[in-house]
């Protein structure tokens, strides 16, 4: 048996046990995530669905190190991760965690280019690699030509792209992603698309929140999450194989 | 496919095999290749019911072929449907029915049933995710098909996150 087919928390891309937040602001606690249980293997692709306020950004932050836990554990290849403190986090973040939020936290006195190939230069990449990366990433995403721009002269849907490239730069262990392409119109969230189910396919682990049903569609497995808790945790079907490319039909899809 | 193959008529008239490819060229693999069986039996229908009209065309060593035409009642029928307008949302959805029934028999959960339809939903949407990769791109007709198929499972998606949310 290959080390990723090993159970136990060592050997999944990243795993939740119990996990649980509690945010304490003033009055009421809110019970944010209420004993998350989540293991996510190398290669998967992860959809997180569910309403809003179900807790889906408490988790995969949590999963990023961005929001403390309240108790449970977390871990991250291998790796038990709650218990870091907050430069052992940046570290792990840098080595093995690319993160795309809802806001795109771009450095916004820096160009574009050097916005993506940073990550990749901090986690070890040769400047030569990192420029290779980031070259592609901006090419698939339809951005090479705003390479030299800085963040605040694109409009919001090209900086999710920039942010999407970032992560993507260092070709991390897991991609977390808050909800990618809530900021697209439908022909850059083609891009968006492609380039996802491209890095997929190559063996980048995804767990994604989305309310998109384009990009869920991506997806090997489904999670699904309601009032803090996870309500349902399964397989996608893959597509049917068709005997000749195109043979498909939209209309029988539906029967 | 009635319609359809009366509105290809009406355009030039044709045989049954040029029907299929004139079909499978306009909506690509975004719609179900038609079978030359249906394509004859639905040309026998609407000559049977005066809107097209066929004739035999004498082949050189082949057997003859028959080109079908469009009849003015054939016009008058593509008017009329295309006048008409085309069926609108669903009101009577099965799932929905299995949904409010459920608990009154209790033939099934609620919660179970949902995230099932909803993990249907999305394998749909991965296969029309496939389907729109292998599509030409150039087939604008077969995207625009392949993208309301999309628009409308997200609005199902949608729609069913509001049932957990309210019966759950
Ligand atoms: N910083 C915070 N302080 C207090 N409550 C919060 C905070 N962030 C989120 N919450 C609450 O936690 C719950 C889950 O929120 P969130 O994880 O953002 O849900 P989702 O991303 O599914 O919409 C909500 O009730 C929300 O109001
Ligand atoms: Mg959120």
């Amino acid at each position: 048996m290959s080390p990723a087919n090993e159970p136990g928390p060592t050997t999944a891309a990243v795993q939740a046990v119990n996990l649980v937040k509690v945010y304490q602001t003033g009055g009421l606690p809110v019970h944010a995530v209420r004993g998350v249980d989540l293991r996510v293997d190398r290669g998967e692709f992860v959809a997180i669905m569910g309403p809003s306020g179900s807790g889906k950004s408490t988790l995969v932050h949590m999963l990023g190190g961005l929001d403390g836990r309240t108790s449970g554990e977390i871990w991250v290849d291998g790796k038990r991760a709650d218990t870091l403190n907050e430069s052992g986090w940046a570290i792990l973040r840098r080595q093995k965690i690319g993160f795309v939020f809802q806001f795109f936290n771009l450095v916004a006195n820096m160009t574009v280019a050097d916005n993506v190939e940073l990550p990749a230069l901090l986690g070890g990449s040769t400047p030569r690699h990192a420029r290779e990366r980031r070259e592609y990433l901006l090419g698939e995403l339809g951005l090479a030509d705003k390479a030299d721009a800085s963040p605040a002269q694109l409009s919001g849907g090209e900086q999710q792209r920039v942010a999407l490239a970032r992560a993507l730069a260092n070709q991390p262990q897991v991609l977390l992603a808050d909800e990618p392409t809530g900021n697209l119109d439908s022909r850059n969230t083609r891009d968006v698309l492609r380039l996802l189910g491209e890095v997929h396919r190559q063996g980048q682990t995804i767990v994604m929140v989305t309310h998109d049903a384009r990009v869920a569609g991506l997806a090997d497995r489904l999670v699904t999450l309601l009032d803090g808790m996870i309500v349902d945790d399964g397989a996608i079907a893959p597509p049917r194989r068709r005997t000749k490319p195109g043979a498909g039909d939209v209309v029988e899809l539906r029967g | 496919m009635r319609l359809p193959l009366l509105a290809l008529l009406a355009k030039e008239p044709a045989h049954g095999y040029e029907l299929k490819q004139a079909l499978e060229q306009i909506f690509g693999s975004a719609y179900p290749s038609p079978n030359i069986g249906q394509i004859y039996v639905t040309l026998g229908r609407l000559e049977k019911d005066g809107l097209v009209r066929g004739v035999d065309v004498e082949q050189s060593n082949r057997p003859n072929k028959k080109v079908y035409y469009c009849t003015a009642a054939g016009r008058e029928a593509l008017d009329e449907w295309a006048e008409s307008p085309s069926e609108g949302p669903r009101v009577r959805d099965e799932f929905f029915m299995k949904l409010v029934l459920a608990p009154m028999t209790g033939i099934a959960d609620r919660m179970a049933l949902i995230n099932r339809q909803r993990r249907h939903y999305l394998a749909i949407m991965r296969d029309l995710v496939e389907v729109a990769e292998q599509t030409d791109q150039d087939n604008r007709a077969a995207h625009l098909l392949i993208e309301g198929a999309m628009l409308h499972l997200q609005a199902d998606l949608d729609w069913l996150e509001r049932c957990q949310e309210e019966l759950a």
